[in-house]
């Protein structure tokens, strides 16, 4: 028996971006459902699935009026969105519902109606990292850099010119929070954050949501888009303390997630026509090209700084701009999906020519967990 | 030094790391089935699942993995600071400062050699630092 196949038949983000002061996060969840529901041209009566992170699973459905027959609240940081495309998969080949939401919304910039996030003393990371003073992402995602640096050449210029390049993208996207474009010396002349990280390798912090909807492709048909085809899902997790990694210059969950998904399907690495690496900081796509086999691990810096996956290119990536030019609530994951969905539909502002396979690989946690999904305009 | 570290609490399964940094001792784990050495504390190996495990001294020798220089104010620390990690010569890689040394990536050089160092922040919490090792001798 063939398992019948999954789309993505609604995709919207919230109305807006950036700096949403008259929104709780809840709301921004709403926001960015009601707007995808819209976009299917459905409601919330004909949600029977809900998967959700960063606000319980709870708390949305009945906010949305939703009493549903499946429930995903799998929490593993920004890339949570991705695992719930392939949870939903799932779900929905084997009959245990019929329409998936996913939410995400997140105060990231504003706080409004948010959680705050402590770490509790008596954990592993209260115990044998917080002490030595950490704050936060960018003290943590970045500790590995400097030995990927000095074991495979990966230059300050290089990192600089992730930045450069995915300003190039936002460029063209009326939606990006930064336009105007940079220069290598205008990243390492901005302000230092944790050497050898600069304000301009960082992500943005900002507000927003957003949301997907996803059916089984035979009744893909009855919705006003064109369906987006789920063709393969991966994902794993290494470890909460970015301190334990197997190997500093390379991300174990990445390592399993990437080459299960493009396992899934069934494509090769010259199959991929559009890609997103989630970018909390600048060597995440450094580390995405490498670990999924893009490049030689020596010569991903190299590969984005000469140009390969800037307008142009032959492998666009984060054509957004990413989290560091377009916009990064803390939870991105939904945002490079929403870019991926776009791309594929055809409706992107920076829109690849021909876009018909396109990878998605998320990250969670500081190299803590990933989720990676392959969409394609046509069914496998 | 007054210090405003973030407090570790212990649990059943590390309070013996604790007792041994108020000993002067940096102390690790080792499978006594599949002989790997292994950290952060717990009560069965992480390799092989079995719960044969010792505990011991580690020699306090180790290497600079990485780092970042914390550029941000941090109530415990004045000015610019490294976190660093150290990759100990058992095998094992732990979260630490570099103290005794420049916070510069100057003085900071990747791979330098390391030793332990005990920093009193109560009555029950001694925590682990590092000393290039060659101002320890």
């Amino acid at each position: 028996m063939s398992l019948p196949g999954v789309a993505i038949v609604g995709a919207a983000e919230t109305t807006q971006l950036g700096r949403i002061e008259d929104m709780s996060q809840l709301q921004l969840h709403a926001d960015g459902a009601l707007n995808a529901l819209a976009d299917a041209g459905l409601t919330a009566r004909d949600i029977d699935g809900l998967a959700t992170a960063g606000e319980s699973p709870t708390a949305v459905a009945h906010y949305l009026g939703i009493t549903p027959s499946w429930v995903d609240g799998t929490s593993v940081g920004g890339c949570s969105f991705m695992l719930h495309v392939r949870h939903a998969l799932a779900a929905l080949q084997t009959g245990q519902c019929r329409n998936v939401l996913i939410t995400h919304g997140e105060s990231g910039r504003s706080g409004i109606g948010r959680g705050g996030r402590s770490t509790p003393a008596s954990s592993l990371q209260g115990q044998f990292e917080m002490p030595y003073g950490p704050m936060g992402p960018p003290t943590l995602f970045t500790l590995p850099v400097l030995r990927f640096m000095k074991d495979y050449g990966m230059t300050h210029e290089q990192l600089a010119m992730v930045a450069v390049v995915q300003r190039q993208w936002a460029a063209l996207n009326p939606r990006a929070s930064f336009r105007e474009p940079i220069t290598v010396e205008d990243v390492l002349n901005s302000k230092m954050i944790a050497y050898p990280f600069h304000l301009l390798e960082c992500c943005l912090v900002t507000d927003g949501g957003g949301a997907l909807i996803l059916t089984t492709v035979d009744r893909a048909g009855d919705f006003p888009r064109p369906p987006v085809h789920i063709l393969g899902s991966g994902e794993s997790v290494e470890t909460p303390m970015v301190s334990q990694m197997a190997d500093l210059c390379s991300s174990r969950a990445f390592s399993v997630a990437g080459p299960r998904a493009m396992a899934d399907a069934g494509i090769e690495h010259a199959d991929v026509d559009h890609m997103m690496v989630y970018d909390a900081f600048a060597h995440l796509p450094v580390y995405g090209l490498a670990d999924l086999g893009f490049c030689e691990r020596g010569d991903a810096a190299a590969f984005i700084a000469e140009g390969n996956t800037a307008p142009g290119g032959s492998l666009p990536l984060n054509t957004n701009g990413g989290g560091l030019s377009y916009m990064h609530s803390g939870m991105y994951g939904m945002y490079a999906l929403q870019e991926s969905v776009r791309q594929i539909r055809g409706t992107a502002p920076a829109q690849v020519a021909n876009a018909e396979i396109s990878l998605c690989l998320g990250v969670g946690g500081m190299f803590g967990a990933s989720g990676c999904i392959v969409l394609g305009k046509h069914a496998s | 030094m007054a210090d405003s570290r973030p407090l570790p609490k212990p649990t059943p399964e590390t309070a013996h790391f604790w007792e041994g940094t108020r000993l002067g001792e940096l102390r690790l784990q080792r499978c006594d089935d599949c002989a790997r050495v292994y950290f952060p504390p717990q009560p069965f190996c992480p390799h092989c699942s079995c719960k044969n495990v010792s505990v011991f001294a580690a020699s306090g020798h180790g290497r600079l993995a990485s780092y970042v220089i914390n550029s941000r104010p941090h109530p415990a620390f004045q000015g610019p600071y490294a976190i660093a990690l150290v990759e100990l010569a058992e095998g094992p890689r732990l979260m630490s400062n570099i103290v005794g040394c420049a916070q510069t990536p100057e003085a900071l050089k990747l791979d330098m050699a390391l030793t332990v160092t005990f920093e009193k922040l109560n009555e029950d919490i001694f925590l682990p630092l590092f000393t290039p090792a060659e101002a320890d001798s």
